[in-house]
C-alpha cells in the first residue's frame, strides 16, 4: 500500500515545531524588545538577525519554505475534518476545532503581515532602520491594532497547542498524566507568549516609535 | 386534569429513517406505551408489532439490528440523542424526551438504523489483529504473559468492533482514509501478546500505510465515548511512538 500521508502528516508536525515554533519564540523575543529596551533595543535585535550568516538561506530553509508547506497542507487538513463540536463538547474536542480555526486565522494573517514587512522590504520601500517606525504607523490604526492581536493571539495558541499535540503524535506523552501535565506547561505558554506579544504591540505604538519623534530623536543626537 | 389522570404513560421517540442504502433520510416520530426497565431496543420491538406512527398511520416498522442485549456485540449501536451509544443498554427512564433515534452516518446505510460496519473488520483484517499460530507440527506452549500486562491488555480486549468511536472522531469521515480509533488499539493489544510479538512490525507497517495512523487529529472524543472505556488515546499514543521509531528503524537501515 501506498504510504505518503504518514510521511507528510509528520514533516508537517515537526516543521511546526522545528523551525516554524522556534521562528516564533524568536519573533518574539526581537519584538518584546520593543517593549522593553524600546526603540534602540528593537533596532539592535533587527541589525542583529541581519547580520546572522547566509541569512539569505536561513529564511529561506528555516522560515519560506517550511511555512509554505505547513500553511498549504494545514488548510488541506483543517478541510477534511467534520467538527462536531455540538455534540461532543469536550476540552480536547473544542481544542482541536480550534487548532484548526486558529490555524487559518494565522496562514491568514501571517499572509498580510508578511506582505506589510518583510515584502515592503524586499521592494525597498521600508528599510531595516524605518521597520520600528513603519510597525507604528500600522498598529496605531485602531482597526489594524486589533487585527494584530487577534493575529498574535491565533498564532500563540496555534503553536503551543501545535506543541501539544506534537508531543502525542511522536509518542513522547502517551499516557493521559502525562498529557495532562504537557496541556498546563503549554497552556501556560500559551499565556505567557499572549503576554509578550501584546506587550511588544503596545510597545510598538509608543511615541518613540513615531516618525516624527524619530526626526526630533535624529536631531537631538546630532545636537547632543 | 382527569385526563391526564388516566392516560396511560407513553414514551415519544424521533426516529431518522431511510427506506434504502441512497434514498431521502426523514423523520417519523413514535409513541409507545411505557413499561417499567424498558430500554431503547424493547421500544423498537413494541413499534415492530404495533407500526403506528404518532399521527395514528400505519407505517413501516422501523429496522435496527441487536444480538446480545447485553452490551458485549456492539451490533445495536446507533446515535441516541446525540451520542452514539448501544440501545440495548439505553435505558428510557435515562434517557431526556422525545428520544432521538438516528443510525452512525459514518458507515454506509442499509436501512433505517442498520449500518454497515464492514469496514471494521476490514480494517481488523488489514492491520492483521490475530496472532499466527497455524503450522504443520505442534509448536508447543507459548512464552507466558506477565499479570500485569495482562491486566492492561485484557481491557483493550474487550473492544466489540462496535464503531462508536469511529462515529465520535471528526477525522473518520468520506473526506479521508483514516482507519478510527479501535482497529489501532487492537494493533496495541496483539502486540503486547508475547506470541503476537513475534509479528510486532507486519502490524506497524499497516498502520504506516495510507490512511493508517497518521489520521488522527487528537480531538480524543473516542476515549470519551468508548462504551467498554478502552483507554484509546493511551493507545494510538502508544502506538505513534513504535511507528515513529519503525520509520527511523526504517532510514538508518537504508
Ligand atoms: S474501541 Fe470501544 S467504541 Fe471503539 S469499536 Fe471498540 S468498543 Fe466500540
Ligand atoms: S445487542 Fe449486542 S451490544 Fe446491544
Amino acid at each position: 500500500m501506498k504510504r505518503g500521508y504518514f510521511y507528510s502528516r509528520k514533516l508537517h508536525s515537526l516543521l511546526g515545531i522545528i523551525p516554524l515554533g522556534f521562528f516564533i519564540l524568536e519573533h518574539m523575543i526581537t519584538n518584546y524588545a520593543a517593549y522593553d529596551g524600546g526603540k534602540a533595543a528593537f533596532q539592535d535585535s533587527v541589525k542583529f538577525l541581519n547580520e546572522l550568516p547566509l541569512i539569505f538561506f536561513l529564511e529561506l530553509f528555516g522560515i519560506w519554505l517550511p511555512l509554505l508547506y505547513h500553511g498549504v497542507y494545514g488548510l488541506y487538513i483543517a478541510y477534511t475534518s467534520r467538527n462536531n463540536v455540538g455534540n461532543y463538547n469536550y476540552g480536547r474536542n473544542i481544542a482541536f476545532m480550534m487548532q484548526r480555526i486558529t490555524g487559518v486565522i494565522t496562514f491568514i494573517f501571517v499572509t498580510w503581515h508578511l506582505y506589510q514587512t518583510r515584502f515592503q522590504i524586499a521592494i525597498g520601500e521600508v528599510s531595516h532602520e524605518e521597520l520600528g517606525t513603519h510597525m507604528n504607523d500600522i498598529v496605531t490604526q485602531p482597526l489594524m491594532f486589533v487585527v494584530y492581536i487577534i493575529g498574535v493571539l491565533a498564532a500563540s495558541y496555534h503553536f503551543t497547542n501545535g506543541l501539544w499535540a506534537f508531543l502525542v503524535s511522536w509518542g513522547i506523552t502517551v499516557g493521559p498524566r502525562a498529557q495532562k501535565v504537557s496541556s498546563m506547561i503549554c497552556t501556560g505558554l500559551f499565556v505567557l507568549m499572549s503576554v509578550l506579544f501584546i506587550l511588544s504591540l503596545i510597545g510598538f505604538r509608543s511615541q518613540e516609535f513615531e516618525a516624527a519623534a524619530a526626526a526630533v530623536q535624529q536631531v537631538q543626537s546630532v545636537i547632543g | 386534569m382527569a385526563n391526564t389522570m388516566t392516560a396511560a404513560k407513553t414514551v415519544k421517540f424521533v426516529v431518522t429513517r431511510q427506506e434504502a442504502p441512497d434514498a431521502k433520510p426523514y423523520t417519523e416520530e413514535f409513541e409507545v406505551p411505557y413499561r417499567p426497565n424498558m430500554n431503547v431496543i424493547s421500544a423498537l420491538m413494541e413499534i415492530q408489532r404495533n407500526p403506528i406512527n404518532a399521527t395514528g398511520k400505519q407505517t413501516a416498522p422501523v429496522c435496527w439490528e441487536s444480538n446480545c442485549l447485553e452490551e458485549v456485540c456492539g451490533a445495536c449501536s446507533m446515535v441516541i440523542n446525540g451520542k452514539p451509544r448501544q440501545a440495548c443498554s439505553a435505558l428510557i427512564d435515562q434517557l431526556e424526551q422525545p428520544i432521538r433515534l438516528e443510525p452512525m452516518k459514518t458507515f454506509p446505510i442499509v436501512r433505517d438504523l442498520v449500518i454497515d460496519r464492514q469496514r471494521m473488520f476490514d480494517s481488523l483484517k488489514r492491520v492483521k489483529a490475530w496472532i499466527p499460530i497455524d503450522g504443520t507440527y505442534d509448536l508447543g506452549p507459548g512464552p507466558r504473559m506477565a499479570e500485569t500486562k495482562r491486566q492492561w491488555a485484557y481491557e483493550l480486549s474487550k473492544c466489540m468492533t462496535c464503531g462508536v468511536c469511529l462515529e465520535a472522531c471528526p477525522n473518520v469521515n468520506d473526506k479521508t482514509s483514516f482507519i478510527g480509533p479501535a482497529p489501532i488499539s487492537q494493533v496495541r493489544l496483539f502486540n503486547a501478546h508475547p506470541t503476537g510479538e513475534m509479528n510486532k512490525e507486519e502490524r506497524l507497517e499497516a498502520l504506516l500505510d495510507d490512511g493508517g495512523i497518521e489520521g488522527c487529529g487528537n480531538s480524543q472524543n473516542c476515549v470519551r465515548s468508548c462504551p467498554k472505556g478502552i483507554p484509546l488515546t493511551t493507545s494510538i499514543a502508544e502506538m505513534n511512538k513504535d511507528t515513529t521509531k519503525l520509520m527511523f528503524k526504517h532510514w538508518f537501515k537504508m
